[in-house]
């Protein structure tokens, strides 16, 4: 039996290492996308998969948070801020496939494909695959578009209602990829009209080759493509869901990028002199809501002495380990108008005793602390965080119950209000500090049982928000935006607790990757070395 | 079962051969595995019974200073931490003998459950045949068709992760077993004229059943119930490694390895131990129900 | 024989009706909703909330529910993942092989070892090579194998890395797939490398899924031959001076596979259960893996169709081996 065995694994052994193909860059991902159709992705999985295939109108520049050209080569917007006209690129090709050989290059048309689709209910496309368009929609598109018009062939106006100041970084995100009308236009007519979110055309910098559920995305770099052909000529996502397995075979070279690691294996990843880490602050936050529409959480004396109770710095070492940053401001530091002149509260249970002696509790209270049961991009322990909050906590008098309920559950109970405490966190879709400090903390949300898990509707920090909501000028936004930041850390709806920071292992044979502050992984311009 | 089997009836002792206890015995002790595993399975008893005394530190008591510390033979290791610390600095032996436990309380509490319902249901489809029957095995055969885990884990998913629910779950999924066992036997002791006799003279249905059937029927039960404390054992480790058993900081010995299942390139002692302690309190079950069955029956009695 | 098949065949359908009640019952049970789960942080709002239910179908009473979806099973319709929205057969189709190549190999594995095993340990008995097998099958039986696959990998591919951590294949190598079988595509494609590299990723995951079966056939295989060396027709033809391999190999082994078939074919069940655990330490891409991640997803459909898939494999192969043993087995044809 030994020989048996023996025999099977030193054949094995032969093949266990060999070289890589050159100028193939792998990438051990996560996990598999959901499909090929970003307008309904919810998932930074599929945006990963997806980033590679499709263009948007604008895109995000690598690595930052800036709004660069795209299909768009350029745009104007009208001076009320209610007109935006784009000049289209000419000369886009598009990939093609077994079944499908496209015969016209980008246009305008295709512009106009991907937002009716995920518009009109009346659109041929708009329930194919999914109809649950869902950035779409959180981004306030429905409402928020008046019309889309095809003045020519390369050149498109958007009418808006109101003015939005994030408009254009809402138009670089994944949901707004661009796909081929004619190619859909095809499809449609063949019967088969869900090909084109499994069999995707697009025009970005790699075509999709194959791609095998829970094993492997096959891409090659797309040689039309308009900004120039990518570095590489291959690139592979060998789908691998286990972080320690990841580390495992970037050590071993199988592959040359890996996300989220282990943070176990932090320590021996930062010894390894073939791999070297990036890290930054992600675009998230992770915090305590105190619901400010409940007893006694409607005091602020009682959330400024609650925050004062609870130590941040051992919640980071003990859960976060080197992958978090603690938060002092309800955006990360990597946003712009970050305000870094603001002091976090100290750690001071003797204090923080005192003022709720001075609120009217000197014999402590009882709360409740609800904790998600999930790990989320911004909380790696939601569980292991609440009970040291509750140790903590208990240390000034004020009992905490720790309560949780399913994920989704979770969710919508603490967006009905339901909870005292509770966390939640946010990760960044766009960019702009209106996707945190409106979205999280604006009346709105509060009132529409929405993301504001808080219910913080205080007016002074609302006319902050909602002007800068509509200001075109960016001096005067980050201002603004800066002044909110004030408000909030008087006013304290939450315990801000951390940032994850984004933790990226990759062999040094990889030149010139960037990471995304959305944690998007963007392989065009990065190549390989020996 | 054939008809012309030499053992007495346990409602009607003779006198001259030995007591049927001290026989079992002879037969039994002369099976070395079925003793050893005997043996371990007072020990792992012992441990857990005395677990607060022998245990060197509390099982839930993290220590900062000493994270991962390997076993006290290898470079780094001390005595203090006989088996080394994990993640979070708690003493690996001492969660090993807290969790012996919860595994022997798994064991012998999902069995009990499957065996109590097993029973009762076995009966009635033993004894009453007909539609009763009909209903209760096609059931036990879908339960049987499902892939067990699987089963356990919807159960799960059901009633919400922790370690009463994952009982409650793999009790349900081995319960087919004991219905099955208890059907089989029931219906070769219910045509045995021992049980025709009490019908006819009028017994009640209820007290013949418990009686003068299930005693009969002890054996083949008594077997299926420690080779079954070994696969409940097993099937709660596993649901423990999928996050869906026992909750962290709980020490069972499943839970132990999911939450060491990320260091299991950096310190082999956090995933080994746990295992190894899986391994052998199940093996132990099932040399002495291997033991049990030889001993007790009497086909492989000679 | 014909009212042998019948009768088990009629017990087809009464099964494979409560596997779907069950399947379907049992998942809606589980608390939480696919559209909330997949919502994350920004949540939903409640009206489109409602518009998707509807347009899942998930609005309407439950009896309905089951009922349409009654319908579309028997047209062969299981529905579509609500997360991927692909359809749950395609899916299925996508990761079975997998799963198939896994367990088959696993069933080779232990055969091949399991069986001369039992066999030899039933002809040397009490011999200390019986003692060794007895032993050994009794631990490999008691093994959890979800320990076991990590204590592999930490031996064979990180101390010694003389087999691949996790995957099907290296990815360099690009294989159509035909049957959806690595270690078969990948001869079909001429390709003997990568035929190497599918087996070198094969052999970890089915050596732990063989265990527990490798375990039940050598003891099962043990136990039937001492019982047929026992019978009278081996005693004489031992007797009458025939050589003891051939009285083995003739006569005693083809009586005493008739039990060990019958043990491999009932082992399908326990082998998916294994399945799930050795497909999650392999990050292997059957459908083990493909359930679970459904249940923390709440994918209904995923989740019943696939259910309702392994049942019906299990169901098939249970009456297969049934009707099998009743054709080489005359004894249990005419018992009823």
């Amino acid at each position: 039996m030994k020989t048996i065995l023996l025999a099977t694994l030193s054949a094995a052994a032969l093949m266990a290492a060999q070289p890589l193909m050159a100028k193939t860059l792998v990438y051990c991902s996560e996990g598999s996308p959901e499909n090929f159709a970003p307008s309904v992705n919810t998932t930074g999985t599929s945006f990963d998969a997806n980033t590679q295939i499709y263009d948007t109108i604008v895109q995000f520049e690598r690595g930052g948070t800036k709004v660069q050209p795209a299909l768009a080569e350029k745009w104007d917007i009208s001076p009320d801020g209610l007109t935006y006209t784009f000049h289209l690129r000419k000369g886009v090709k598009w990939h093609s496939n077994r079944t499908f050989k496209p015969t016209r290059d980008f246009n305008a048309d295709d512009i106009l494909f991907m937002i009716e689709r995920q518009w009109k209910e009346s659109h041929p496309f708009f329930k194919v695959t999914s109809s649950n368009h869902s950035y779409f929609n959180d981004m306030g598109m429905p409402k928020l578009l008046k019309s889309v018009e095809k003045v020519d062939d390369y050149t498109v106006k958007i009418t808006l209602n109101q003015p939005e100041a994030p408009f254009l970084s809402d138009l670089a995100m994944q949901y707004a990829s661009v796909q081929s009308k004619e190619y859909a236009d095809a499809m449609l007519k063949a019967g088969t009209p869900e090909k084109i979110d499994q069999d995707p055309i697009g025009t970005g910098p790699f075509s999709l080759v194959q791609y095998q559920k829970d094993a492997i995305i096959r891409y090659k770099a797309h040689p039309d493509y308009w900004a120039g052909k990518a570095k590489i000529d291959d690139l592979i996502f060998a789908i691998t869901p286990d972080a320690s397995v990841r580390w495992a075979k970037l050590q071993k070279g199988e592959c040359h990028v890996m996300p989220y690691p282990n943070p176990a294996d932090l320590d021996a990843i930062k010894k390894d002199a073939n791999v070297e880490i990036l890290e930054q602050p992600g675009l998230n936050i992770g915090y305590l809501a105190y619901n400010t529409t409940k007893k006694p959480f409607d005091d602020v004396k009682v959330r400024r002495a609650i925050n004062k109770a609870i130590n941040k710095k051992a919640i980071i070492d003990a859960v976060y380990l080197s992958s978090g940053v603690a938060a002092t401001n309800p955006i990360p530091p990597s946003m712009w108008s970050y305000n870094e002149t603001i002091k976090d509260d100290p750690f001071d249970p003797e204090a923080a005793k005192k003022e709720l002696a001075e609120a009217g509790y000197p014999n402590g209270l009882e709360i409740d602390l609800w904790a998600m049961p999930v790990q989320r991009p911004y909380n790696p322990n939601a569980k292991r965080i609440a009970e040291l909050m509750q140790a903590d906590l208990a240390k000034v008098g004020v009992k905490a119950e720790i309560k949780s309920f399913e994920w989704g559950e979770y969710r919508k109970r603490m967006q009905a209000g339901e909870h005292q405490t509770g966390m939640l966190g946010w990760t960044g879709d766009n960019g702009d500090p209106d996707n945190f400090l409106h979205t999280l903390l604006g009346c709105d949300s509060a009132k529409t049982n929405g993301s504001n898990v808080a219910k913080f509707c205080y007016q002074p920090f609302e006319e902050l928000v909602t002007k800068a909501k509509t200001v075109t000028d960016q001096a005067e936004r980050e201002r603004l935006y800066r002044q909110a930041q004030v408000i909030f850390k008087e006013q304290s709806p939450w315990f801000t607790i951390a940032h994850a920071v984004q933790l990226k292992p990759i062999r040094k044979e990889v030149k010139d990757f960037k990471l995304s502050p959305f944690s998007r992984h963007v392989f065009y311009g990065v190549d390989i070395g020996k | 079962m054939s008809t012309d089997t030499l053992q007495a009836p346990a409602a009607a002792p003779s006198a001259a051969p030995p007591h049927p206890l001290r026989e079992f015995w002879t037969y039994f002790s002369a099976n070395r595995g079925a003793v050893a595993g005997l043996v371990v399975i007072v020990l792992v008893l012992l441990c857990a019974l005395f677990a607060p005394w022998i245990a060197p530190h509390d099982p839930n008591l993290t220590n900062n200073a000493v994270f991962l510390k390997p076993p006290f033979w290898q470079a780094g290791g001390s005595l203090a931490y006989p088996l080394g610390t994990d993640a979070i600095g708690r003493d690996i032996l001492s969660r090993l003998l807290y969790g012996a436990r919860l595994s022997l309380v798994i064991g012998i509490a999902v069995v009990a459950l499957a065996i109590v319902v097993g029973i009762v249901l076995g009966l009635i489809a033993g004894y009453f045949k007909g539609i009763a029957d009909i209903a209760i095995m096609r059931l036990m055969d879908i339960l049987m068709t499902m892939p067990s885990l699987l089963l356990a884990i919807v159960i799960v998913a059901i009633l919400g992760p922790g370690l009463m629910n994952a009982m409650l779950a793999v009790a349900i999924v081995v319960l087919p077993h004991y219905v099955r066992i208890t059907r089989a036997a029931v219906i070769t002791e219910a045509s045995k004229d021992y049980v025709v006799a009490a019908q006819v003279s009028g017994a009640q249905t209820i007290r013949l059943m418990f009686s003068e059937i299930l005693p009969n029927c002890a054996a083949p039960l008594i077997v299926q119930a420690t080779l079954g404390v070994s696969t409940a054992i097993l099937d709660a480790a596993a649901l423990g490694f999928l996050g869906l058993g026992a909750q962290p900081p709980t020490p069972e010995w499943g839970t132990m390895l999911a939450d060491a299942r990320e260091f299991v390139l950096r310190a082999w002692w956090v995933v080994t131990f746990p295992g190894l302690a899986i391994l052998i309190t199940v093996l132990a079950f099932n040399l002495l129900g291997d033991g049990l069955r030889d001993a007790l029956d009497p086909k492989l009695k000679r | 024989m014909l009212r042998f098949i019948f009768t088990r065949l009629s017990l087809v359908v009464p099964t494979f009706i409560g596997i779907t009640l069950l399947a379907f019952f049992l998942v809606r049970l589980v608390p939480g909703d696919p559209i909330e789960t997949m919502a994350g942080e920004r949540g939903i709002d409640a009206a489109r909330h409602a518009q998707l239910l509807t347009e899942y179908g998930l609005d309407r009473p439950l009896l309905v529910q089951y009922g349409k979806y009654i319908e579309r099973v028997v047209q062969g319709d299981l529905g579509k993942s609500i997360v991927t929205r692909d359809s749950v057969l395609s899916e299925f189709g996508q990761l079975f092989p997998a799963t198939i190549e896994l367990a088959l190999c696993a069933i080779i594995i232990a055969l091949l070892v399991g069986l001369p095993a039992g066999i030899i340990a039933a002809v040397k008995r009490n011999s200390i090579f019986d003692h060794g097998v007895m032993g050994i099958s009794l631990t490999g039986y008691s093994m959890p194998i979800f320990w076991w696959g990590l204590l592999l990998i930490l031996l064979f591919s990180v101390q010694l890395g003389i087999t691949p951590v996790s995957g099907r294949i290296a990815v360099q190598y690009f294989i159509e797939p035909v049957t959806g079988f690595l270690t078969i595509d990948s001869l079909l494609a001429g390709d003997i490398d990568a035929f190497w590299s599918a087996l070198s990723h094969l052999v970890l995951p089915a050596i732990v899924l063989g265990t527990v079966p490798l375990a039940v056939i050598a003891r099962m295989t043990r136990s039937a031959m001492l019982e047929v060396l026992g019978e009278d027709y081996i005693r004489t033809a031992r007797a009458k001076g025939m050589a003891p391999i051939r009285v083995v190999a003739l006569h005693a082994l083809r009586n005493a596979l008739i039990p060990v078939v019958t043990v491999i074919g009932l082992q399908v069940g326990t082998l998916f259960t294994g399945a799930i655990l050795t497909e999650t330490i392999f990050s292997w891409p059957g459908v083990g893996k493909w359930l679970i991640e459904a249940i923390s997803r709440r994918d209904y459909p995923v989740l019943q169709g696939g259910t309702l898939l392994l049942g019906v494999v299990v169901m098939s192969v249970n009456l297969f081996v049934d009707l099998l043993y009743g054709l080489i087995n005359p004894r249990i044809r005419h018992a009823k």
